[in-house]
């Protein structure tokens, strides 16, 4: 059972990872990186079969943390849309060097 | 006197001075968003906060004084807690003190900039003191939300939006990274406190165990990306160019310390008996990014993104102390932290000095000549520019900072002699860059067309000055500086000390 839920959350972890890695649109990279904090948080509730609570009162902490971080991170999204009119990094270059 | 971690009270008692800071803060938040928003009231909001920080580093000062410990808990009470504290604390000093005046030159009403940057705070000390996984995530967390949107701050800038939006997406990813890291070591270890990780890794034998090595590597991207040590660095030019320089100056120096200062904790008090499994990857990660901080610097002709690449070679040098892992190392460590955010600060204090409106004066090149029409300006870049080189005397600190982790290097029961080679010659290399900029001062004529910077504020030049002072006076008399350092040890175990490889 534990192996089957690994398996499932490190397939889940590495689709987020590509995902950030191929894709160029900012919404779509931070639902990438919601999907990895996803996957965490099932190893987490995998491992708390085994191990009693503490597994469980991460991914509480981990789901309000990561609410509040979509709320900055939107905010930022929406300052720099205000900017460009687009939230494609592609076109997000002006830092280089 | 002994904490009870296990009695709530108690427990509240031994976080003292990060509940200091965060009541104040909270308090402040409330009052800044009592008044309209101006610069008047973003002053006085910055003058408080500062008042704040003060009371807790006297706060951290007396817990120190009082040698008090703690039992087995969720979080430390020893002494490497409170120097690592009173470090962040004197950063966010200068950082508030320097944004006082950058606000008002750039128009930034919003007092709520000083509150975040307290907050940002809290969450280092709390990183600070923890001793469970649990608590990293969160001290993480919350010094890393406030930074997000402080590099934004001045959002009417274009490249302060993209270097929030870059540093967002960035930490967002390294943080599922290290959560990943710390799930995986829960689940091999059954634990999440770092003296039951430890004991249990011994207790079940793991040290070969598969699940706990992935979770080991995917906790050192993590960190990887927060202290931005080569091949993880490349969101760091980008984002230090694009924030607002006090806060670039606070995620140089703050940040970076604070980052460094949980990986030293966890690493030396979870993972000191996997010590032959981690040694070469930290060993790679210290050496890359020595080298590609310093050559990379060498083509920098934007002074932000040059400090930027020397504040990555700067993660690489403290590496070394982390390879290393004695008590020795452990105070080196902790005594180049203190030189190496001082002399960032102060750099970065020059730069708000004689920056303009918009940030659009950041060429090397602009500073020809600095030193007929700036003189004290001049001169005291040159004393930030050879500390941060580690240049006898004239660098004060810088050179001693260094000297430690050499020593600490060459001491280990296993001597890294490579590293401290390639530690060196890099040295040599950083002279490159550094030497530039004092040279570009000093020696290049001002062009006729260049624009008289303005006299700076007050506050600024205070920054510049005492962190010049603190520079140049231990650097004469660093024995008091070194005798605190070396009490400032987190409790490594012997395993360490007599390790074998």
């Amino acid at each position: 059972m534990l192996a089957e839920s690994l398996a499932l959350t490190a397939a889940l972890f590495i689709i987020g990872v590509v995902g950030v890695l191929i894709h160029r649109n900012a919404i779509i990279i931070f639902m990438c990186v919601e999907l990895m904090l996803t996957a965490v948080n099932l190893t987490f509730v995998a491992f708390s079969r085994f191990y009693g609570t503490a597994g469980q009162v991460f991914v509480v902490f981990v789901m309000t943390v990561s609410a509040a971080e979509a709320a900055v991170g939107l905010a930022i999204i929406i300052a720099i849309f205000r900017h460009r009119q687009t939230i494609n990094l592609k076109d997000i270059n002006l830092l280089k060097g | 006197m002994q904490f009870d971690l296990s009695m709530p009270a108690q427990l509240t008692s031994a976080l003292g001075p990060d509940l200091l800071l965060m009541g104040g803060a909270m308090i402040l938040l409330l009052w800044s968003g009592w008044r309209r928003e101006s610069d008047e009231h973003q002053r006085s909001v910055g003058v408080l906060s500062m008042v704040l920080c003060v009371l807790t580093m006297v706060a951290v000062g007396y817990y120190a004084y009082r040698g008090y410990t703690a039992t087995n808990g969720v979080i430390a009470v020893d002494n490497f807690r409170w120097a690592a504290d009173e470090i962040f604390l004197i950063a966010t000093l200068g950082t508030i003190a320097m944004s006082l005046d950058y606000n008002r030159r750039e128009g930034i009403t919003p007092g709520e900039s000083h509150v975040l940057l307290l907050l940002s705070t809290s969450g280092m000390m709390i990183l600070a003191a923890a001793r469970d996984l649990i608590i990293v995530f969160l001290g993480i967390e919350l010094m890393s939300i406030a930074i997000y949107v402080l590099v934004g701050l001045n959002r009417r800038r274009e490249r302060s939006a993209e270097g929030a939006i870059k540093y967002f997406l960035l930490g967002a990813f390294s943080t599922a990274f290290l959560l990943y890291g710390i799930a995986l070591v829960y689940g091999a270890t059954g634990a999440t406190n770092f003296v039951a990780i430890r004991s249990n890794i011994i207790s079940y034998s793991l040290e070969h165990s598969g699940l706990l090595l992935v979770g080991i590597a995917l906790l050192l991207v993590g960190f990887g990306f927060k202290v931005a040590a080569a091949p993880f660095h490349m969101w760091a030019p980008d984002v230090y160019e694009g924030a607002p320089t006090p806060i670039t100056a606070y995620m140089a120096a703050a940040v970076k310390a604070a980052s460094f200062a949980v990986l030293f904790r966890l690493w030396l008090e979870a993972f000191p008996t996997l010590i032959s499994t981690w040694h070469e990857a930290v060993w790679w990660l210290a050496a890359l990014t020595m080298i590609v901080g310093n050559l990379v610097a060498l083509a920098q002709r934007n002074i932000k993104r040059l400090l930027a690449y020397s504040s990555i070679a700067h993660a690489g040098y403290i590496l070394v102390a982390l390879v290393v892992g004695t008590n020795l190392g452990s105070s080196a460590f902790m005594f180049y932290l203190f030189a190496y955010t001082v002399a960032t600060l102060g750099a970065f204090a020059v730069i708000v000095a004689l920056g303009r409106a918009g940030e659009d004066n950041m060429g090397v090149e602009e500073y020809a000549g600095l030193w007929s029409v700036r003189p004290g300006l001049a001169v005291a870049m040159a004393v930030f520019m050879l500390a941060l080189l580690g240049f006898p005397i004239f660098g004060g600190i810088g050179f001693f900072a260094k000297w430690y982790i050499l020593e600490a290097a060459l001491k280990a029961p296993f001597p890294q002699t490579r590293l401290a080679v390639i530690l060196v010659v890099m040295s040599v290399v950083s002279a490159g860059y550094y030497l530039y900029v004092v040279m570009v001062m000093f020696m290049k004529p001002r062009s006729s067309t260049a624009i008289l910077p303005e006299r700076a504020g007050g506050w600024t030049r205070a920054v510049v000055w005492a962190s010049a002072a603190i520079i140049l006076i231990f650097g004469l008399f660093p024995d008091a500086l070194v005798s605190l350092t070396q009490r400032s040890t987190p409790a490594v175990s012997k395993e360490v000390a007599q390790r074998s490889r």
